[in-house]
Protein backbone atom coordinates (compact mmCIF):
# COMPACT_ATOMS: atom_id res chain seq x y z
CA UNK A 1 0.00 0.00 0.00
CA UNK A 2 1.81 3.35 -0.84
CA UNK A 3 0.12 5.20 2.33
CA UNK A 4 2.22 2.78 4.15
CA UNK A 5 5.20 3.70 2.54
CA UNK A 6 4.56 7.49 2.78
CA UNK A 7 4.34 7.39 6.04
CA UNK A 8 6.96 5.72 6.97
CA UNK A 9 9.36 7.69 5.39
CA UNK A 10 7.50 10.87 7.22
CA UNK A 11 8.30 8.62 10.33
CA UNK A 12 12.01 8.50 9.16
CA UNK A 13 12.12 11.82 8.33
CA UNK A 14 10.97 13.42 11.48
CA UNK A 15 12.80 10.94 13.34
CA UNK A 16 15.85 12.42 11.69
CA UNK A 17 14.88 15.83 12.81
CA UNK A 18 14.40 15.24 16.13
CA UNK A 19 18.32 13.09 16.76
CA UNK A 20 19.57 16.33 14.68
CA UNK A 21 18.16 18.30 17.09
CA UNK A 22 19.36 16.27 19.72
CA UNK A 23 22.57 16.28 18.49
CA UNK A 24 23.04 12.88 20.10
CA UNK A 25 22.50 9.34 18.12
CA UNK A 26 21.78 6.93 20.03
CA UNK A 27 18.76 4.29 21.06
CA UNK A 28 17.20 6.85 23.26
CA UNK A 29 17.05 9.95 21.02
CA UNK A 30 15.90 6.95 18.42
CA UNK A 31 12.82 5.48 20.30
CA UNK A 32 12.22 9.16 21.43
CA UNK A 33 12.26 10.52 18.03
CA UNK A 34 10.20 7.34 16.37
CA UNK A 35 7.62 8.18 19.25
CA UNK A 36 7.38 11.55 18.69
CA UNK A 37 7.00 11.55 14.96
CA UNK A 38 4.37 8.57 15.03
CA UNK A 39 2.47 11.01 17.53
CA UNK A 40 2.64 14.16 15.29
CA UNK A 41 1.51 12.08 11.96
CA UNK A 42 -1.48 10.63 13.93
CA UNK A 43 -2.07 14.03 15.68
CA UNK A 44 -1.75 16.35 12.40
CA UNK A 45 -2.16 13.88 9.28
CA UNK A 46 -0.25 15.03 6.38
CA UNK A 47 -2.22 15.36 2.80
CA UNK A 48 -1.51 12.53 0.03
CA UNK A 49 1.17 12.95 -1.86
CA UNK A 50 1.88 9.80 -3.49
CA UNK A 51 5.74 9.26 -4.37
CA UNK A 52 5.65 7.22 -7.48
CA UNK A 53 9.80 7.06 -8.34
CA UNK A 54 12.80 6.13 -6.28
CA UNK A 55 15.46 7.27 -5.81
CA UNK A 56 18.07 7.37 -8.37
CA UNK A 57 22.05 8.38 -6.74
CA UNK A 58 23.28 8.95 -10.13
CA UNK A 59 20.58 11.88 -10.88
CA UNK A 60 20.58 13.13 -7.39
CA UNK A 61 23.95 13.76 -7.15
CA UNK A 62 24.05 15.42 -10.96
CA UNK A 63 20.91 17.40 -9.67
CA UNK A 64 22.76 18.35 -6.95
CA UNK A 65 25.92 19.50 -8.43
CA UNK A 66 23.92 21.67 -11.19
CA UNK A 67 22.33 23.23 -8.36
CA UNK A 68 25.09 24.25 -6.52
CA UNK A 69 26.85 25.79 -9.51
CA UNK A 70 23.82 27.58 -10.37
CA UNK A 71 23.35 29.13 -6.90
CA UNK A 72 26.81 30.20 -6.97
CA UNK A 73 26.34 31.69 -10.30
CA UNK A 74 22.71 33.64 -9.80
CA UNK A 75 23.81 34.58 -6.52
CA UNK A 76 27.23 36.84 -7.23
CA UNK A 77 25.10 37.99 -10.48
CA UNK A 78 22.64 38.97 -8.42
CA UNK A 79 24.90 40.97 -5.94
CA UNK A 80 26.70 42.44 -8.95
CA UNK A 81 23.43 43.85 -10.52
CA UNK A 82 22.77 45.08 -6.76
CA UNK A 83 26.37 47.12 -6.06
CA UNK A 84 26.84 48.02 -9.58
CA UNK A 85 23.77 48.23 -11.86
CA UNK A 86 23.29 51.53 -13.22
CA UNK A 87 19.66 51.41 -15.43
CA UNK A 88 16.67 50.11 -13.37
CA UNK A 89 16.96 46.25 -14.44
CA UNK A 90 13.46 45.34 -16.33
CA UNK A 91 11.90 41.81 -15.21
CA UNK A 92 9.53 39.44 -16.70
CA UNK A 93 7.02 37.26 -15.70
CA UNK A 94 6.90 34.20 -17.98
CA UNK A 95 4.28 31.07 -18.03
CA UNK A 96 6.41 27.79 -17.92
CA UNK A 97 4.49 24.61 -18.26
CA UNK A 98 6.12 21.46 -17.00
CA UNK A 99 6.11 18.09 -18.37
CA UNK A 100 5.02 16.13 -15.60
CA UNK A 101 1.74 17.91 -13.25
CA UNK A 102 2.07 15.81 -10.48
CA UNK A 103 1.61 17.30 -6.90
CA UNK A 104 5.47 16.01 -5.71
CA UNK A 105 7.13 17.41 -9.18
CA UNK A 106 5.11 20.81 -9.50
CA UNK A 107 6.50 21.47 -5.35
CA UNK A 108 9.77 20.24 -5.87
CA UNK A 109 10.66 22.10 -9.60
CA UNK A 110 8.86 25.59 -7.94
CA UNK A 111 11.30 24.74 -4.81
CA UNK A 112 14.58 24.52 -7.24
CA UNK A 113 13.60 27.14 -9.28
CA UNK A 114 12.53 29.61 -6.60
CA UNK A 115 15.77 29.10 -4.61
CA UNK A 116 18.25 29.92 -7.60
CA UNK A 117 18.62 33.85 -7.58
CA UNK A 118 16.37 35.69 -10.09
CA UNK A 119 13.19 33.80 -10.68
CA UNK A 120 10.73 33.97 -7.88
CA UNK A 121 7.42 31.73 -8.51
CA UNK A 122 4.33 34.87 -8.11
CA UNK A 123 1.51 32.11 -9.40
CA UNK A 124 0.83 28.38 -10.62
CA UNK A 125 -1.86 26.86 -11.84
CA UNK A 126 -2.12 23.56 -10.11
CA UNK A 127 -4.06 21.34 -12.59
CA UNK A 128 -2.08 22.75 -15.85
CA UNK A 129 0.98 21.93 -14.29
CA UNK A 130 2.13 26.06 -15.20
CA UNK A 131 4.50 28.06 -13.12
CA UNK A 132 3.96 31.68 -13.04
CA UNK A 133 7.70 32.80 -12.68
CA UNK A 134 9.07 36.35 -12.50
CA UNK A 135 12.24 36.93 -14.13
CA UNK A 136 14.89 39.64 -12.75
CA UNK A 137 16.99 41.21 -14.93
CA UNK A 138 15.39 40.35 -18.57
CA UNK A 139 16.97 42.22 -21.47
CA UNK A 140 14.92 40.60 -23.88
CA UNK A 141 13.16 38.05 -26.15
CA UNK A 142 16.93 35.79 -25.90
CA UNK A 143 16.76 36.22 -22.04
CA UNK A 144 13.40 34.59 -22.11
CA UNK A 145 14.02 31.83 -24.47
CA UNK A 146 17.47 30.98 -22.02
CA UNK A 147 15.37 30.76 -19.10
CA UNK A 148 12.33 28.49 -20.41
CA UNK A 149 14.98 26.20 -21.56
CA UNK A 150 16.56 26.72 -17.62
CA UNK A 151 13.74 25.63 -15.88
CA UNK A 152 12.75 22.76 -17.90
CA UNK A 153 16.45 21.80 -17.70
CA UNK A 154 15.66 21.97 -13.84
CA UNK A 155 12.49 19.83 -14.26
CA UNK A 156 14.17 17.00 -16.42
CA UNK A 157 17.23 17.04 -13.81
CA UNK A 158 14.57 16.71 -10.66
CA UNK A 159 12.55 13.82 -12.74
CA UNK A 160 15.66 12.53 -13.57
CA UNK A 161 16.81 11.93 -9.88
CA UNK A 162 13.49 11.40 -8.34
CA UNK A 163 10.95 10.37 -11.39
CA UNK A 164 9.09 7.03 -12.13
CA UNK A 165 10.54 5.81 -15.43
CA UNK A 166 7.14 6.67 -16.78
CA UNK A 167 8.09 10.07 -16.07
CA UNK A 168 11.02 10.33 -17.49
CA UNK A 169 10.17 9.21 -20.69
CA UNK A 170 7.73 11.89 -20.32
CA UNK A 171 10.70 14.60 -19.98
CA UNK A 172 13.52 12.76 -21.98
CA UNK A 173 11.06 12.98 -25.17
CA UNK A 174 11.17 16.49 -25.17
CA UNK A 175 14.39 17.43 -25.08
CA UNK A 176 17.91 16.88 -26.92
CA UNK B 1 50.85 25.54 8.44
CA UNK B 2 49.10 22.94 10.25
CA UNK B 3 45.50 21.71 10.01
CA UNK B 4 43.69 23.85 11.91
CA UNK B 5 45.46 26.96 10.69
CA UNK B 6 43.98 26.18 6.98
CA UNK B 7 40.84 25.19 8.73
CA UNK B 8 40.50 28.39 10.08
CA UNK B 9 41.66 30.40 7.23
CA UNK B 10 38.63 27.94 5.36
CA UNK B 11 36.16 29.08 7.73
CA UNK B 12 37.13 32.73 7.74
CA UNK B 13 36.65 33.08 3.89
CA UNK B 14 33.30 31.37 4.14
CA UNK B 15 32.16 33.75 7.17
CA UNK B 16 33.44 36.95 5.29
CA UNK B 17 32.24 35.63 1.71
CA UNK B 18 28.79 35.08 3.23
CA UNK B 19 28.62 38.13 5.27
CA UNK B 20 29.33 40.44 1.60
CA UNK B 21 26.50 38.48 0.36
CA UNK B 22 24.17 39.83 2.78
CA UNK B 23 25.44 42.62 2.32
CA UNK B 24 24.90 43.05 -1.41
CA UNK B 25 21.26 41.53 -0.68
CA UNK B 26 20.91 44.76 1.81
CA UNK B 27 22.14 47.02 -0.56
CA UNK B 28 19.53 45.55 -3.48
CA UNK B 29 16.64 46.34 -1.31
CA UNK B 30 17.56 49.78 -1.54
CA UNK B 31 18.20 49.99 -4.87
CA UNK B 32 15.99 47.71 -6.64
CA UNK B 33 13.02 49.53 -8.65
CA UNK B 34 9.61 47.60 -7.34
CA UNK B 35 8.65 45.15 -4.68
CA UNK B 36 8.79 42.05 -7.11
CA UNK B 37 12.68 43.00 -7.62
CA UNK B 38 13.43 43.50 -3.94
CA UNK B 39 12.15 40.15 -3.05
CA UNK B 40 14.55 38.69 -5.25
CA UNK B 41 17.13 40.59 -3.21
CA UNK B 42 15.67 39.63 0.06
CA UNK B 43 15.29 36.14 -0.49
CA UNK B 44 17.96 34.87 -2.22
CA UNK B 45 21.35 36.25 -2.02
CA UNK B 46 21.64 35.47 1.47
CA UNK B 47 20.50 31.58 0.83
CA UNK B 48 24.04 31.05 -0.15
CA UNK B 49 25.20 34.29 2.28
CA UNK B 50 23.81 31.99 5.27
CA UNK B 51 24.89 28.54 4.28
CA UNK B 52 28.61 29.73 3.48
CA UNK B 53 28.30 31.54 7.13
CA UNK B 54 26.43 28.02 8.47
CA UNK B 55 29.50 26.23 7.01
CA UNK B 56 32.13 28.68 8.86
CA UNK B 57 30.78 28.22 12.22
CA UNK B 58 30.62 24.36 11.72
CA UNK B 59 34.06 24.33 10.50
CA UNK B 60 34.96 26.88 14.19
CA UNK B 61 32.49 24.62 16.45
CA UNK B 62 33.44 21.50 15.41
CA UNK B 63 31.51 19.76 17.76
CA UNK B 64 28.74 17.10 16.80
CA UNK B 65 25.63 18.88 18.78
CA UNK B 66 26.76 22.21 16.94
CA UNK B 67 26.91 20.80 13.65
CA UNK B 68 23.63 19.32 13.50
CA UNK B 69 21.81 22.21 14.96
CA UNK B 70 23.48 23.89 11.72
CA UNK B 71 22.67 21.39 9.42
CA UNK B 72 18.69 21.50 10.72
CA UNK B 73 19.03 25.78 10.25
CA UNK B 74 20.46 25.49 6.54
CA UNK B 75 17.60 22.85 5.84
CA UNK B 76 14.53 24.37 6.52
CA UNK B 77 16.21 27.92 5.14
CA UNK B 78 16.11 26.21 1.72
CA UNK B 79 12.54 24.91 2.28
CA UNK B 80 11.26 28.17 3.77
CA UNK B 81 12.75 30.83 1.71
CA UNK B 82 10.85 30.19 -1.73
CA UNK B 83 7.77 29.99 0.20
CA UNK B 84 8.16 32.75 1.86
CA UNK B 85 9.02 34.49 -1.26
CA UNK B 86 5.98 33.31 -3.12
CA UNK B 87 3.81 34.44 -0.76
CA UNK B 88 5.02 38.17 -0.19
CA UNK B 89 5.34 37.72 -4.55
CA UNK B 90 2.10 36.18 -4.96
CA UNK B 91 0.09 39.16 -2.87
CA UNK B 92 1.72 41.55 -4.31
CA UNK B 93 0.84 41.02 -7.81
CA UNK B 94 -2.79 40.25 -6.75
CA UNK B 95 -2.81 43.37 -4.78
CA UNK B 96 -1.51 45.23 -7.82
CA UNK B 97 1.76 46.73 -6.18
CA UNK B 98 3.37 45.41 -9.63
CA UNK B 99 5.23 48.15 -11.85
CA UNK B 100 3.76 47.08 -15.03
CA UNK B 101 6.42 49.39 -17.32
CA UNK B 102 9.25 47.47 -15.56
CA UNK B 103 7.80 43.91 -17.32
CA UNK B 104 8.84 43.35 -20.44
CA UNK B 105 6.56 40.45 -20.69
CA UNK B 106 3.29 39.63 -18.20
CA UNK B 107 1.97 36.15 -19.06
CA UNK B 108 0.23 36.06 -15.63
CA UNK B 109 -1.76 38.82 -17.06
CA UNK B 110 -2.89 37.50 -20.12
CA UNK B 111 -3.83 34.11 -18.21
CA UNK B 112 -5.98 35.77 -15.99
CA UNK B 113 -7.28 37.89 -18.47
CA UNK B 114 -8.86 35.16 -20.23
CA UNK B 115 -10.05 33.61 -16.92
CA UNK B 116 -12.05 36.60 -15.93
CA UNK B 117 -13.25 38.09 -19.28
CA UNK B 118 -13.11 41.19 -19.79
CA UNK B 119 -10.40 41.18 -16.35
CA UNK B 120 -13.23 43.16 -14.50
CA UNK B 121 -10.78 42.35 -10.86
Amino acid sequence: MAGARDRLVAVAALTVVWMLLWGVFSWLTLAGGLLVSVLVLAVFPLPPVTFAGRLRPVGLLRFAVRFVVDLWVASFQLAWTALAGRRAPRSAVLAVRLAVRSDLNLTMCAEAVSLVPGSLIVDLDRAAGVLYVHVFDVAGPADIARFRREVRGIERRIVEAVGSDAEIAVVGGGEG
Amino acid sequence: MGVTAVLDAVAGLCLLGGALLSLAAGVGLLRFPDLLSRMHAATKPQVLGLLLILSGAAIRLGTVVDITTLVLVGVFQLITAPVAAHMVGRAAYRAGLVRRELLLVDELAAARGREHGSGGE
